[in-house]
C-alpha cells in the first residue's frame, strides 16, 4: 500500500515568466550556495527570479514553539515582501508547508493571505508540476539516497516530486533506505529540548543512510540535513547530504557534487 | 484521597521525571529492540489490512464525521444513553473525577459484599488507578487480559493502550511466569505461555464476585455497551460474576447502532490489522427473568476527568474523537524509541500527549507536547483524522501563554513559560520582521562566524556544530545583480 496524501494535490499554473524565490533563513545564513543553485536552475529554464531583500524567515521556529503572536508578526512581514501575483518558490519543504498551509491558520483566511498561500510552491514541486523539468544528466554513474523531510512529505508531497526528479537522471541509481519515511529527529527546538531522543533518532537515520552504500543522499530540506550531516560528520562517515537544487544543477552541468555541511 | 494524590504524582510527567525516564529507557537495548520489533510488526499488519488507499481514506473520512457528529451533540447523547441504559436495567453513574469513579465502584462492590474482582482490559480503570484503590480496601483485583495480567504480575503499568505488555519479550514473560506461577513448566513458546496463563485465569473467573470491564462504544439510541476484545476474557468478566461494572470516558458515546460497524472496522484494522476482533460483545441488559446466565446487575460509570475541558474548546474537542486504537503510537518515532513507560502517564504516545494535559493539568505534563518533532506520522494514520500535530502545537501555545491571559482554556496554562524564552522569541520576532535589523544580524553572524562555539549543548553530543557561511544568500544575490548590471553597462 503506497502512502498517499491528498493535501498537496492542487491546480498548477502554466510556466510563468517570473517567480519569487524564498531562500529560508537557514539557507541564507548557512547554505547560500543552495539558494544560488536554485536560482540558476530556474534561470536556465528561462525564468526571471526575483529575490526580495526584505525576506527573512517563514516564522516556523516561533510557531512550532508555541509563540503564535511572534510567529504571526514575522509571517505577516514576509507576506508583504511578495506582492506581485507570481509564484513564490521555496527551497525547503518544511518552510513551504508553513507558508502554504499554516499561514492560513496563523494569519486568518483573508483574500490577500489566501492569494499568497496559493502562490507558494516547494522547489521540486514547482520543477515537476509547473516547469515539467526533464533534467538531462551529464554526471557520472552513481547511487544516491533521498531523504524527505516530514513536513515536505506530508504537507507538500516532496517524496513524490523529489523521487521523480532523481529518477529522471539517467546515470543515477536511486536507492531506498530502511525506514525511509521515518523522521530524522530534527524537529527544530525539539533537537535541543529533547536532545536525547533526537540523538537516538538521528543515529538510526544516519545508520540507515550509510547502509545503502550511496555516495551521497539528497534532500529538499536543510533542517534535516544540518541534523543528519552533523551526525555523519561527528561519526566520521564519508557520506554527506546535498540539497536537491545543487544536486540537480551539478548533474545537469556535469559537475561532481560535494555535499554540503 | 491521599492515596489518589500520590497515584497522580506517580504518573505525572514532570519535566525532570520525563528526562530521567527517557535517559533510562533509551539506554535499555532490550527494551528498544522489543519496541522497534513490535511497532514494525504492527505497522505492517495495519498496512496489509486495507485493500487500497482510497478505501482507507473513505473510511477515515466517514469515521471522522461520525465522531464529530456525536461530539457535536454530546450532552444530548449522554442523556439519551442514560435514559436507554436505565430502561434496559443498566444503572448509570456519573463521575467527574477519578476519585469519584473509584468511590462509586468501591461502594457498588461493598454493597454486594464482594471481595474479588476479575477485570477485562480497561484503560479508563488504569486512568483512575482502580486496582490500587480497591486493593487498599481489601478487594482483590485480577487482570484477565493476558497483557494486563503480565504487567500486573510484573507490578508494572501498561506500556501501550492496546498491548499492555508489548515492552516485554517472550523470554522476559517466561521468567516472570516461572517466578510467579506455581507449577509453571518453563517454556518460551508463546502458545504454551498463553495456555498456562489462561489456566490460572480460568479458575479465577469462576470465583470472582465482580467483573469490571471497559467500553469501546456506548450506543445512545439503543442503550448498548460494546466491547471489543480478542481473548474472550471480556465476555467472561461481563457474564460470569453476578455484578458487572463497566467504566468508560464520556467521549465513547455514539448516536446510532449503525455508527458502530464502520468505527469497529477501522478500530481493529488500525490497531492490530485485524478485519474484526475475535470477540465483539454487545451488552444491553442484566440477566432477565428466565435467562440462565449473565450478571444480576450491570452498572456503567461515566468518567469526565478533564474531558469536558477539551470539549469546551472547538480545536481541542477533536482530541475526544479518539477511539483508542493505538495506531498513533505504533507509528510514532518518539514512542518507538522511548517506549510507553517513559512518558510517565497512563496514556503514552501521541494520544497520551493530547489527553494527559487535560487529565493532569499542564504543570504535570509540560514536557509532553514538546516531545514531538511534529513529523505528522500520527496524524497520517489516525483513523478518525485527529490533526494530532496541530493539537500538540495548540498545547504548546497554551503551555507558554502568560498565566494571567484570559480566557483560561486549560488547567495549568502558562506552566511551560519561561521569561527568558519568551524574551528570546520577542527579540527574534523584532529582528525577523524588520529587514534592516535582520540584515544587521546576518551581517554580524557571518562577520563573526569564527566566534560560533564548537559545543552547542545537546546538539553537539552526537553532531558537529554547523558553521555560518562567509556571505549570506542576500549578499550573494545582491553581488550577482550588481555584477550583471556592471557587465551590461560595460557592454552598453
Amino acid at each position: 500500500m503506497q502512502q498517499l496524501n491528498t493535501q498537496h494535490l492542487r491546480d498548477y499554473p502554466k510556466k510563468p515568466k517570473q517567480v519569487y524565490l524564498f531562500g529560508t533563513c537557514i539557507v541564507d545564513s548557512f547554505f547560500p550556495d543552495t539558494g544560488m543553485d536554485a536560482i540558476e536552475l530556474l534561470e536556465r529554464e528561462g525564468i526571471e527570479v526575483i529575490y526580495p531583500q526584505g525576506q527573512s524567515c517563514c516564522g516556523q521556529p516561533a510557531y512550532n514553539s508555541g509563540y503564535k503572536d511572534e510567529a504571526k508578526a514575522v509571517a505577516l512581514s514576509q507576506v508583504k515582501q511578495f506582492p506581485l501575483d507570481i509564484p513564490v518558490v521555496v527551497v525547503s519543504g518544511s518552510c513551504g508547508g508553513m507558508m502554504r498551509h499554516h499561514y492560513l491558520d496563523l494569519l486568518g483566511d483573508d483574500p490577500e493571505i489566501n492569494n499568497f498561500c496559493q502562490r507558494v510552491f516547494e522547489l521540486t514541486e514547482f520543477l515537476v508540476h509547473v516547469l515539467h523539468l526533464k533534467p538531462v544528466d551529464q554526471g557520472p554513474k552513481e547511487k544516491v539516497a533521498l531523504h524527505t523531510s516530514c513536513a515536505a512529505r506530508r504537507e507538500m508531497g516532496v517524496h513524490l516530486t523529489g523521487n521523480k526528479l532523481i529518477s529522471q537522471l539517467a546515470n543515477v541509481e536511486l536507492v531506498i533506505h530502511d525506514y525511509e519515511s521515518e523522521c530524522c529527529g530534527f524537529g527544530g527546538t525539539f533537537a535541543v529540548k529533547h536532545a536525547d531522543i533526537s540523538a537516538a533518532m538521528v543515529a538510526d537515520k544516519s545508520k540507515h543512510l550509510v547502509a545503502t552504500d550511496a555516495v551521497r543522499y539528497v534532500s529538499a530540506d536543510h533542517g534535516c540535513m544540518m541534523n543528519i550531516n552533523g551526525a555523519l560528520d561527528y561519526q566520521k562517515q564519508s557520506l554527506r547530504g546535498e540539497h536537491i537544487a545543487s544536486y540537480l544543477l551539478n548533474r545537469i552541468k556535469g559537475n561532481s557534487s560535494k555535499g554540503s555541511l | 484521597m491521599k492515596h489518589i494524590i500520590e497515584e497522580e504524582s506517580k504518573y505525572a510527567a514532570s519535566a525532570k521525571a520525563f528526562r530521567a525516564n527517557v535517559a533510562r529507557d533509551l539506554g535499555n537495548e532490550e527494551l528498544r529492540s522489543n519496541f522497534r520489533g513490535a511497532m514494525d510488526y504492527l505497522m505492517d499488519k495495519r498496512k496489509s489490512a486495507f485493500s487500497s488507499e482510497d478505501e482507507l481514506e473513505v473510511l477515515r473520512e466517514q469515521c471522522k464525521l461520525i465522531k464529530q457528529r456525536c461530539l457535536a451533540k454530546l450532552p444530548h447523547l449522554l442523556e439519551q444513553l442514560e435514559g436507554n441504559l436505565e430502561r434496559n436495567g443498566i444503572k448509570v453513574h456519573w463521575a467527574e473525577t477519578i476519585t469519584e469513579a473509584n468511590e462509586i465502584i468501591a461502594q457498588l462492590i461493598a454493597d454486594k459484599k464482594g471481595s474479588s474482582v476479575v477485570k477485562g482490559k480497561s484503560m479508563v480503570s488504569e486512568e483512575t488507578a482502580l486496582n490500587d484503590y480497591l486493593e487498599e480496601r481489601n478487594v482483590e483485583c485480577l487482570e484477565s487480559d493476558m497483557g494486563e495480567y503480565i504487567v500486573q504480575l510484573a507490578k508494572e503499568h501498561p506500556s501501550h493502550i492496546i498491548m499492555p505488555a508489548i515492552h516485554q519479550n517472550k523470554k522476559q514473560v517466561a521468567k516472570l511466569f516461572a517466578d510467579n506461577i506455581e507449577g509453571f513448566e518453563y517454556s518460551t513458546d508463546v502458545d504454551t505461555l498463553i495456555q498456562q496463563g489462561r489456566e490460572v485465569l480460568r479458575n479465577k473467573f469462576c470465583q470472582a464476585d465482580v467483573g469490571i470491564s471497559g467500553v469501546n462504544f456506548a450506543v445512545a439510541e439503543t442503550g448498548t455497551l460494546c466491547l471489543v476484545e480478542n481473548e474472550g476474557n471480556g465476555r467472561m468478566c461481563t457474564t460470569i460474576p453476578d455484578l458487572h461494572i463497566a467504566i468508560t470516558g464520556i467521549e465513547k458515546v455514539v448516536e446510532h447502532l449503525s455508527d458502530v460497524p464502520p468505527l469497529l472496522s477501522l478500530l481493529t484494522r488500525s490497531a492490530t490489522g485485524q478485519a474484526i476482533s475475535t470477540y465483539f460483545n454487545m451488552i444491553s441488559s442484566a440477566r432477565k427473568p428466565g435467562e440462565k446466565d449473565g450478571p444480576q446487575e450491570v452498572h456503567l460509570v461515566l468518567l469526565d476527568n478533564g474531558r469536558s475541558q477539551a470539549f469546551a474548546d472547538e480545536e481541542l474537542k477533536q482530541t475526544l474523537q479518539c477511539i483508542r486504537c493505538g495506531a498513533c503510537m505504533n507509528h510514532c518515532p518518539v514512542y518507538t524509541r522511548i517506549g510507553g513507560h517513559a512518558y510517565g502517564t497512563v496514556y503514552p504516545g501521541p494520544i497520551g500527549k493530547m489527553v494527559s494535559p487535560h487529565m493532569l493539568g499542564l504543570e504535570a505534563t509540560t514536557n509532553l507536547p514538546t516531545a514531538s518533532t511534529l513529523c505528522g506520522a500520527c496524524g497520517e494514520v489516525c483513523p478518525v483524522k485527529i490533526p494530532i500535530p496541530k493539537i500538540l502545537l495548540r498545547l504548546r501555545q497554551e503551555s507558554v501563554k502568560p498565566k494571567s491571559q484570559q480566557p483560561e482554556v486549560m488547567k495549568g496554562q502558562g506552566a511551560g513559560r519561561s521569561s527568558v524564552e519568551a524574551l528570546i522569541w520577542k527579540v527574534w520576532a523584532q529582528v525577523h520582521k524588520s529587514p534592516t535589523m535582520y540584515a544587521l544580524s546576518m551581517w554580524g553572524l557571518t562577520r563573526f562566524r569564527f566566534l560560533m562555539p564548537k559545543k552547542l549543548g545537546g546538539w553537539t553530543s552526537v553532531r558537529t556544530a554547523p558553521k555560518p557561511a562567509a556571505t549570506t544568500l542576500h549578499q550573494r544575490v545582491k553581488a550577482k545583480q550588481e555584477k550583471a548590471k556592471q557587465s551590461q553597462q560595460e557592454r552598453g
